[in-house]
């Protein structure tokens, strides 16, 4: 591990990545745990009730899904310099701004992603699936509701970079702009593993 | 101070191993047929964490008194092999020492919760609430009623949710706040619970169980002397917690027979 | 990754702007709210949590005596008691089910806001920064947050105590059904049961917060020559607590979250169908009790060592600087750091041999949890061993550290009994359980904190705590938990129970004399605290002003002012050339020891 001078957490290019990897595996053992206890409950009684997934989530994971590849085209861009005498992918004026605008594309869909989840909500609970209904749909409304906090979290980490890259010097929000993206990777990977859980379990 | 400290530590391992080793405070004679097991299991364990206990308070005693002492111009020493004999200690002694408590203790373990009770067993159902356990006999007929939580009546005695008026095989069971098992005849109790976490500790059969809501939980012995003996409860359960309590009464045989038959005829 | 590429036309240019920059923005900051309560100086936030937890230590004292008071003397009427509770404790005496609640209130809180707080969110705050030579935490902001959050979490639960149906009573361990079916379990299982479980899961997100700050600090913001084997013991033992906290607190978080919802939500995670509670059949079903209990042991285990491993550091860092000797076998010890790190989250199921799980999976259990003894045996060798030979200087740290060795040894020997199913069969639920884990937690844990505290309060105050206070206190209390807790042993071995608030039981009522004896050490024991306090508060305005380093101790805290200035160096990045081991050396100037960044060459050893 390189040792670096001692200086504000910000100054440590390696600080915010290894915070969001801290929070990566926090997370994962959150979920972890919800996985065993859904894993259990399943099996302790035979009152676990199957339903169809309500079909606007397999909308909301291309949203996420494509959230994800466009942060993840914001990040490279912004890694190259981003201006279009060193190859950037599109070519817009200032080294932040195509930056900046696939930020806002990730935001945007990671808001629509939201707003489906809430709608998936409420097509649930229009065939009278509630949150104690049944242990199988309690475990659904918490897993989507864990997640899209944990989401929340990430956009307003985005808000942050966004707005870092916007005022200071481009190479200073470089680690940010990549924690960021990892953790925002990590929700959509999340989201996968818990569409898989919820389409196997029930 | 140095000696001070190995004064005063010294004084009180001595006196807390001589409480130990003198019983003065101990575990009830065992009733249980299985018990010896584990009264071998926790001598042996005290005698091994005694020495242990005895051997490295002395040893930091003796090392603070020596250390106090010493001359402001006398060398520093390291312990003789440095970090190694530490390290080889608490393996070979502690690591030898788990291991003969984990093999034999195993067994006895298994000996009681994992063997099946006796095919000939009494069976007794044991219901715990709060704040009361209630048994159940089944009856000449030799068979348990069923159980519907809907039921439960305590103002009208229905502990266990019975239904005499429709169910056959409930009519003739036998419900008693009391335990009562012959001497020397295998016993096989199925737990379950009214309500919230219970257990089942009676000190003298070395046995101890808790009741988990949704599940039915086996245990089974043997009593070996008979007497009146207090099964309390060992799970936290509400406010009455320290208060649950039931007496197991082993009799004999013949007092057994005509316990049944009085309440039989309740 | 991508990130490195280098800009050679600004790399310098901007360097020196962003350094300027951040000078004057996160330069000593003014304004009463910044400087003293939300601060973003580590230091500031490690004092603001070692306060916190000193009111809470005090009120879990109180809570004690109030429990042994009563388990002495049941009819007892306390002065007073009847205006602060007049639910629980009309005329005075405490009522059942008030006394379940002061039991779960005194668990709670000095297991959360004591023990996890003091030796880990508290020192290590202030001095892990310093020790690794780092101007700050990683994230001063989500330090700070990590604070409040807990503090948040304190006053939560103290609200309990105000609610109309009383605190919770299910004990810290809150097993469910009893924690999740509401007020028809009983007096103390409404509001307050509730207060608890969102306490403790505001709780866990601030140790999340903290965690995080903790494992990045050390991970990256390590001065020029710092590098992983350099690192100090105690910081060494924070970072694997950090670890076992992110991990532990990640698993109680669902479980309180799931336990809240059963409680108002009516979902049945824990709750199984056809329960019978005040005549009434409740409406929930399939749930499992025994996943709480899997899900709170699965924290609730590596819970203790994050209780215990920061004092195995404290007490590795200050014995070297007493016994003016290195460490025996450091390297060995950070092994055994690491291994019980590991090996704490197999062991989980010895809390539950009886709880009606699968009987085989106690034995499973009880290997790694015999196993676990082995580096625990080795560390205290290696203390034992790092004694023998030396030339102790006895300053109330070092005596709170032999204290620390001395309880430690008991308390983990009374484990080796509980480790064994067979004889756990016996001793579960017993006053021997509720012996062995005071002697380990209570009093080992306790002791680091002193420790710690006479140790850094030069430090952290610039003043010398009272020495004459210091040892009275530790001479007095050394006695005093010997004399409170080793009689609780003998206590479960005659089948004593735990948990309840008098002994109605034919054959528990022959040993109240020993409850009486154990009271009156008690109180006695909780009176001595007074000098700590009168110490702490006295020293704090008229101690003997402190030197730079008075203990004569080689790591970089030592290096700086007593207090340290803002940034902690003053500007400087402070250069490391050796590890945190070197006593009883011939180095320069006279000294037998050789600090951390200093240049020197390494002497040959004296």
């Amino acid at each position: 591990m390189p040792v670096r001078p001692a200086a504000r957490g910000h100054e440590h290019p390696t600080a915010p990545s290894t915070g969001v990897w801290v929070a990566v595996a926090t997370i994962t053992m959150s979920f972890a745990a919800y996985t065993s206890a859904m894993v259990v409950r399943q099996g302790t009684s035979g009152d676990w009730l199957h339903f169809r997934l309500p079909s606007i989530l397999w909308l909301n994971t291309v949203l996420i899904v494509a959230s994800s590849v466009a942060l993840e085209l914001g990040r490279r861009n912004h890694a190259r310099g981003g201006t279009a005498a060193e190859g950037g992918v599109l070519t817009l004026p200032g080294p932040v701004s195509l930056t900046t605008r696939w930020i806002d594309v990730t935001l945007a869909s990671g808001i629509l992603f939201l707003a489906g989840q809430l709608v998936a909500w409420r097509q649930l609970a229009g065939e009278g699936l509630f949150l104690a209904t049944n242990p199988s749909s309690a475990f659904f409304y918490v897993l989507t509701a864990l997640h899209g906090l944990h989401l929340l979290g990430g956009l307003a980490g985005l808000l942050y970079v966004r707005r870092r890259l916007r005022r200071g010097p481009a190479v200073a929000a470089g680690p940010a702009l990549g924690a960021g993206a990892l953790y925002w990777h990590f929700m959509a990977v999340l989201w996968l593993y818990l569409l898989t859980l919820l389409v196997v379990r029930l | 101070m140095g000696k001070l400290f190995a004064a005063v530590v010294t004084i009180i391992t001595l006196v807390s191993a001589a409480i130990f080793a003198m019983h003065v405070w101990w575990l009830p004679p065992d009733i249980s047929v299985l018990g010896s097991g584990i009264d071998k299991q926790l001598e042996e364990t005290m005698a091994a964490t005694g020495v242990m206990f005895v051997a490295a308070q002395l040893l930091l005693a003796l090392f603070v008194w020596r250390s106090g002492d010493a001359n402001p111009l006398r060398a520093l020493r390291t312990f003789p092999g440095g970090a190694i004999p530490m390290v080889a200690a608490a393996i070979v002694i502690v690591g030898a020492e788990v291991l003969v408590l984990t093999l034999v203790g195993s067994k006895v373990w298994a000996s009681i919760y994992m063997t099946p009770p006796d095919p000939g067993s009494l069976r007794i159902d044991v219901q715990a609430g709060q704040f009361a356990y209630y048994f159940r006999y089944a009856g000449p007929d030799g068979r348990f009623g069923a159980i519907a939580p809907e039921k439960i009546d305590e103002a009208n005695e229905n502990y266990f949710g019975l239904d005499p008026a429709n169910d056959t095989t409930a009519r003739d069971d036998i419900v008693a706040a009391t335990l009562e098992v012959p001497v020397n005849k295998p016993v096989a109790l199925t737990l379950h619970s009214k309500d919230v976490g219970h257990s089942f500790y009676v000190p003298e059969l070395r046995l101890q169980q808790d009741f988990v809501p949704g599940i039915v939980v086996p245990i089974h012995f043997t009593a070996t002397k008979t007497g009146k003996y207090e099964l309390v409860c060992t799970q936290l359960c509400g406010l009455g917690h320290y208060n649950m309590r039931a007496y197991v009464e082993v009799v004999t045989e013949p007092e057994f027979e005509q316990w049944l038959q009085d309440h039989a005829s309740e | 990754m991508s990130d490195a590429v280098v800009r050679p036309d600004l790399d310098g240019a901007a360097h020196r702007d962003r350094h300027a920059a951040d000078a004057a923005h996160h330069g000593p900051p003014t304004g009463f709210w910044r400087r003293h309560v939300f601060s973003l100086d580590h230091k500031v936030i490690g004092r603001q949590y070692l306060d916190l937890a000193l009111v809470a230590v005090t009120t879990g004292m109180i809570l004690s005596w109030l429990m042994r008071i009563h388990l002495a003397w049941p009819a007892q009427a306390i002065p007073g008691l009847d205006k602060l509770s007049p639910n629980g404790a009309a005329n005075g005496v405490i009522s059942p089910e008030y006394y379940l609640s002061l039991m779960t209130m005194h668990g709670t809180i000095m297991v959360f806001f004591v023990l996890t707080t003091a030796p880990f969110a508290g020192f290590g705050n202030f001095i892990l920064p310093i020790q690794v030579g780092a101007e700050d935490m990683a994230f001063p902001r989500f330090n700070m947050m990590s604070f409040w959050v807990t503090a948040l979490a304190f006053v939560v639960l103290l609200a309990s105590f105000f609610v109309a149906d009383g605190p919770a009573i299910s004990g810290w361990t809150a097993y469910a059904p009893l924690s999740a079916v509401g007020k028809d379990a009983g007096p103390g299982l409404a509001l307050g049961q509730t207060l608890w479980a969102v306490s403790i899961a505001i709780f866990c997100v601030g140790q999340l917060l903290g965690s995080l700050n903790f494992i990045a600090t050390t991970l990256d913001l390590r001065t020029k020559g710092m590098t992983l084997a350099r690192l100090p013991y105690s910081t060494w033992a924070w970072f694997i607590t950090s670890v076992i906290g992110l991990i532990a607190f990640s698993v109680l978080l669902p479980a309180c979250i799931l336990l809240i919802l059963d409680r108002v939500a009516g979902t049945s995670f824990f709750i199984p169908g056809g329960l019978v509670l005040s005549d009434r059949l409740q409406p929930h079903s399939g749930g499992s009790p025994i996943l709480w209990q899997h899900l709170f042991w699965f924290f609730g285990h590596p819970e203790v060592y994050i209780a215990i491993l920061p004092g195995f550091g404290i007490v590795s860092t200050i014995l070297p600087a007493m016994t003016r000797k290195p460490l025996l076998g450091p390297r060995v010890f950070i092994g055994c750091l690491v291994a019980i790190g590991f090996l704490s989250y197999m062991v989980w199921g010895h809390h539950m041999f009886l709880s009606g799980m699968n009987p085989l999976s106690a034995t499973l259990f009880s290997v790694p949890t015999l196993i676990i003894t082995i580096p625990a045996t080795v560390t205290t060798l290696l203390w034992i061993g790092t004694i023998y030979g030396s030339r102790l200087r006895f300053t109330t740290a070092s005596l709170f550290c032999l204290g620390f060795v001395s309880v430690f040894v008991s308390g983990g020997l009374s484990g080796f009994f509980l480790a064994q199913p067979s004889i756990d069969t016996y001793l579960h639920g017993t006053y021997f359980v509720v012996g062995h884990f005071h002697f380990v937690m209570g009093v080992a844990s306790m002791f680091g904190i002193f420790a710690g505290t006479y140790f850094w309060f030069p430090k952290m105050y610039g003043r010398m705590m009272n020495e004459t206070l210091g040892r009275w206190h530790f001479w007095l209390s050394f006695v005093g938990v010997y004399c409170i807790f080793m009689p609780m042993h003998w206590l479960g071995l005659a089948g004593n129970v735990r948990r309840y608030a008098a002994f109605t039981d034919d054959y528990m009522k022959p040993m109240v004399p020993l409850h009486r004896f154990i009271t009156v050490a008690a109180l006695f024991t909780g009176a001595v605290q007074l000098l700590f306090f009168i110490n702490l508060f006295w020293s704090r305005r008229r101690g003997a002003i402190a030197p730079e380093n008075p203990w004569e101790a080689t790591s970089l805290e030592w290096t700086t002012a007593s207090p340290p200035v803002h940034d902690n160096f003053g500007g400087r990045h402070p250069v490391v050339h050796h590890g945190p081991n070197e006593y009883g050396v011939a180095g320069a100037l006279g000294r037998d020891y050789v600090m951390q960044d200093s240049p020197e060459s390494l002497p040959v050893r004296a």
